[in-house]
């Protein structure tokens, strides 16, 4: 872990962090762009198997930051680049709590910002679903698994692990 | 504003019966507990319905509503909307010491559960299995994307205009592929002014939480 490398780390996930409006996945692209076109720290499939694992794994899914500064810098990067993705905005958050516990929150810019925000926040969604599928295998299985997990999870309630779970085991048993 | 004081401020303070402004109801260490089990208990998504499970049904630290409207703040500010939640309503209970608390509890397990995964992923990377069984994953992982966007999509995209935005987003940004900030620096002024526009004729909003409210569906 050399401090160039540790300041990228800041400046990649810190900077990126304070453009996540409508969420973690929306800056998937722009971690892409930065974390393998631009540093190439991974490989763009290493990086499609990081969402994956963030996605499954417990916790936030704006974790794959762990992955992506492990692969950068070990351990070290992994924790930089977690406290890099989260530190800042949870200083934000908390300066705002505080101001709207304390009965400031101007209604009507707020109701303008979530409401023009919003359809973004999923056109960006979408964008970071579209940017990750790109990288993935494109086999008729692949296809098939994501268009059927989508329509099961869009339909039902199902815990996705569960789904995760069986898609994993598919892709390993099928390929097989 | 007087209930920012220096005390409050600083991390490490005092006691956690502080003196002044809202008395912490939560000890700091109760939010990381907490939030530790709501991030274990979301394997795979499902976070803000655990959150809110944990926070209003189970502990009954917050009422729906408060919740509601801590969510609708969050998801305006930036960063992960989780991590966003988790601080709010550690600072709502118990000041900066319960921020830290919620954040900690949420995210330090999952992060060495990961880096865990990392050090194990980068020992088979190359076996085929593996790889076929990330496959299944990633395709998972997508379609749980796909149907977040469905969820969202269903509430927000209700007229013309959120429609467009959504798509000018998705043009820009994913197939385009252009930098965030060009994409928001077009996107997000519109969007807002359009939402502002939106607002100005209708009945006041009422100051409870309005999380589903989009103007499309408050249109006469």
């Amino acid at each position: 872990m050399t401090l160039t490398l540790a300041l990228q780390l800041c400046q990649v996930f810190g900077i990126t962090s304070l453009l996540a409006f409508g969420g973690g996945n929306a800056v998937i692209p722009q971690f892409q762009m930065l974390t393998v076109e631009h540093y190439h720290w991974l490989t763009s499939r290493q990086f499609t198997d990081a969402f994956a694992i963030a996605q499954a794994a417990p916790g936030p899914s704006t974790l794959i930051v762990s992955l992506l500064g492990y692969r950068a810098g070990g351990v070290w990067g992994a924790l930089i680049a977690t406290a890099a993705m989260v530190v800042p905005t949870s200083i934000i958050v908390y300066v705002m709590a505080r101001l709207w516990n304390a009965g400031h929150g101007e209604h009507r810019l707020r109701h303008a910002v979530q409401n023009g925000m919003a359809p973004i926040a999923v056109g960006l969604i979408l964008a970071g679903g579209l940017v990750v599928a790109r990288e993935a295998e494109s086999s008729i299985l692949q296809l098939a698994m994501t268009a059927v997990a989508t329509i099961i999870l869009c339909a039902s309630k199902v815990n996705p692990l569960i789904v995760a779970v069986c898609c994993g085991v598919l892709g390993g048993l099928l390929s097989a | 504003m007087n209930d920012i004081s220096p005390q409050v401020v600083d991390g490490k303070a005092a006691d956690p019966a502080a003196q002044e402004g809202e008395l912490p109801k939560v000890p700091a260490w109760q939010l990381a507990v907490t939030f530790n089990e709501i991030a274990l208990s979301s394997f795979g998504g499902g976070l803000s319905a655990w959150s809110r499970e944990m926070v209003v049904s189970r502990r009954g630290w917050m009422t729906d509503a408060e919740f509601l409207s801590a969510m609708t703040i969050c998801r305006i500010l930036p960063g992960a909307n989780q991590v966003n939640v988790a601080v709010f309503v550690g600072t709502k209970l118990a000041g900066a010491r319960g921020a830290a608390g919620a954040l900690v509890g949420l995210i330090t397990v999952p992060t060495l559960l990961l880096v865990g995964i990392a050090a194990i992923y980068a020992i088979f990377q190359k076996s085929p299995i593996l790889h076929h069984v990330l496959g299944g994953f990633a395709a998972a992982a997508i379609a749980m994307t796909l149907s977040m966007v469905w969820r969202t999509g269903r509430s927000t995209l209700t007229s013309v205009m959120p429609i467009l935005l959504f798509a000018a987003t998705f043009v820009l940004n994913g197939i385009l592929r252009w930098p965030l900030w060009w994409t928001l620096a077009i996107t997000a002024p519109i969007g807002i002014a359009w939402a502002w526009r939106q607002a100005a004729p209708a009945k006041p909003t009422p100051p409870g939480p309005s999380l589903e409210v989009t103007p499309g569906s408050a249109a006469p």
